[in-house]
């Protein structure tokens, strides 16, 4: 049975049979738009950063429900992907009797990728969701063309905020999940393979260099902006009433999972050519 | 109150507006003005762009050719940041009054004065003062969840007049309100335009409410609503009624004209 769409008008439509050549050019015409209005929406989030009206409260605000909202989330898991990591490679450590060195390969593999990729995809199903229901429910009860009716950019005072937010919490985030990760590692170590605190501390301290931490850390920077922009540009986009909430809140924590590792992977060329 | 200042001049204009989406258009070539201190009803069905055209007045949306004028000012040549300031000018009620749901009634009321940074003593003194206009200032500590469709709608009221516009647009005030609630809504407006000398462009599908804002006015001295005398007579408020079909203006005129028509769509839209 078909059924109805609701129309930008909000009346309810009968949806047509159309030839599916048609219907490949109006996704891939839709496609290139989404790009194209996601992009105009970043690139302005950035702009506005420069210029007035500023709104350091909201800014302020959602530090704290993405930053301090995410921590609880984040430490829980970092600690038990340091502690899985480990566990997994202890045996074949043991097996080379080079048990030593698993400080270095946990710490490192915490710091340059399992860190920030997993701690940006628990805030993008964690923010960019919340992000898109937020400003989706916001878009459909009139309360953004509320706020544009009394002389506010929404721009400036939903989308920058939640931006630069996110771009300076996120890269804490990581660092938290790292140093947690390494907590689990040691605790696992410890147990499974008798390894000493000075013995796992010294090589997962010393392991890392300046450019493994420039690596770690500079990825989040876009993972965070991702998150946000993405989180943003679904929710401001919203048609159809809760039903569209719902789909954009799904839409965008998909959309930002795969850019975060799909991007992580390009950034990870870029940034292993630059500072190797 | 800022009155527009050149009264001779309509505070609304909307010439030959077009609007269309995908599914085709929905407001053909639409003409009407507004005069100053009038109050202009927007009738029609629903789905006929009765929210597109205050939409439209408010900048909130361009048309797809046409010109729109409110307060002297052409829309059309205004850039986003300059739509901004401008809607500054101007008040907007909305269907459900889009109450910003995680802010108090306080905090709603005092958006815009806190976006202008207005100095918080003064922001109280307003916001106390427009709460009280709708009697609505014991809620002033409520959240939007907690008030009734109808207290949402006066806080929205409000919030439009806080910043005292010249101009307030209505977008189905009254719509899903049982009658007692809907009276006192349009008594506000009554107030609103009587004692403020507000210019209203009101969009609803409830013709008693139409009637009721050409048939009374709010007397300051008895402070009550009071039959008025004729519509307009005696420099006295205006109001005039539109009914928008097929994205057309279909019909323009006074209470009178609307009441004695012989149009076959009118007079079944009256019933």
């Amino acid at each position: 049975m078909a059924t109805l769409t609701p129309n930008r008008t909000g009346q309810q439509v009968e949806p047509e049979s159309r030839p599916l050549k048609s219907v490949v050019n109006d996704a891939i015409k839709s496609a290139l738009l989404s790009v194209q209005d996601n992009s105009v929406l970043a690139w302005k989030s950035i702009v506005d950063v420069f210029s007035p009206p500023f709104y350091f409260r909201d800014l302020l605000d959602q530090m704290d429900v993405i930053g301090v909202g995410s921590l609880p989330i984040i430490v829980l898991t970092g600690f038990f992907i340091g502690a899985i990591l480990v566990l997994q490679t202890a045996a074949q450590f043991a097996r080379f009797g080079t048990t030593a060195l698993t400080g270095d390969a946990v710490s490192l593999a915490l710091i340059k990728e399992l860190g920030p990729t997993i701690t940006a995809l628990l805030v993008a199903g964690r923010s960019a969701s919340g992000i898109a229901s937020e400003l989706g429910s916001m878009v459909v009860t009139e309360q953004v063309d509320a706020m544009r009716a009394m002389g506010t950019d929404p721009g400036r005072k939903l989308v920058t905020p939640r931006m630069v937010a996110t771009v300076l919490v996120l890269p804490l985030l990581v660092g938290v999940a790292d140093f947690v990760g390494l907590i689990g590692a040691y605790f696992v170590a410890h147990m499974t393979l008798g390894l000493s605190g000075p013995e796992f501390w010294n090589h997962a301290i010393n392991a890392p260099g300046t450019n493994d931490l420039i690596q770690g850390l500079s990825k989040p920077l876009v993972f965070g902006f991702i998150i946000a922009t993405v989180g943003c540009f679904k929710g401001l986009k919203v048609r159809g009433g809760t039903q569209g909430v719902g789909r954009a809140t799904t839409s965008a924590v998909v959309i930002a999972s795969v850019s975060i590792l799909v991007t992580g992977f390009f950034l990870d060329k870029l940034l292993l050519w630059f500072v190797p | 109150m800022t009155i527009a200042a050149d009264t001779a001049r309509p505070a609304i204009i909307f010439d030959n507006v077009r609007l269309g989406f995908e599914e085709g258009d929905v407001l053909r070539g639409i003409s009407f003005s507004v005069a100053p201190r009038e109050t202009a009803v927007l009738l029609g069905e629903t789905g006929t762009g009765k929210t597109l055209v205050l939409k439209l007045a408010a900048g909130l949306i361009r048309p797809d050719s046409g010109r729109i004028e409110v307060l002297g000012r052409d829309l059309g040549a205004m850039t986003e940041r300059d739509l901004l300031d401008f809607r500054r000018e101007i008040g907007f009620v909305f269907q459900e009054g889009a109450l910003f749901d995680s802010l108090t009634v306080e905090e709603n009321v005092a958006f815009r004065l806190r976006e202008e940074h207005v100095d918080e003593d003064e922001i109280a003194a307003r916001v106390h003062e427009s709460l009280e206009f709708v009697e609505m200032a014991e809620a002033i500590a409520k959240l939007p969840g907690e008030l009734s469709g109808g207290m949402r709608r006066r806080v929205s009221i409000a919030r439009a007049l806080v910043s005292r516009p010249s101009i307030v647009l209505y977008d189905s005030p009254t719509a899903g309100l049982d009658p007692v609630t809907s009276q006192k809504i349009i008594t506000l407006i009554l107030r609103l335009r009587d004692l403020q000398g507000v210019t209203a462009l009101m969009a609803t599908h409830r013709l008693q409410d139409a009637f009721a804002l050409a048939n009374f006015r709010f007397d300051p001295k008895l402070c009550r609503v009071v039959r008025a005398a004729e519509n307009g007579a005696r420099g006295g408020p205006k109001t005039g009624f539109f009914v928008l079909r097929e994205g057309r203006i279909y019909f323009e005129g006074d209470q009178h004209q609307i009441r004695d028509t012989q149009d076959a769509y009118l007079a079944r839209f009256l019933e």
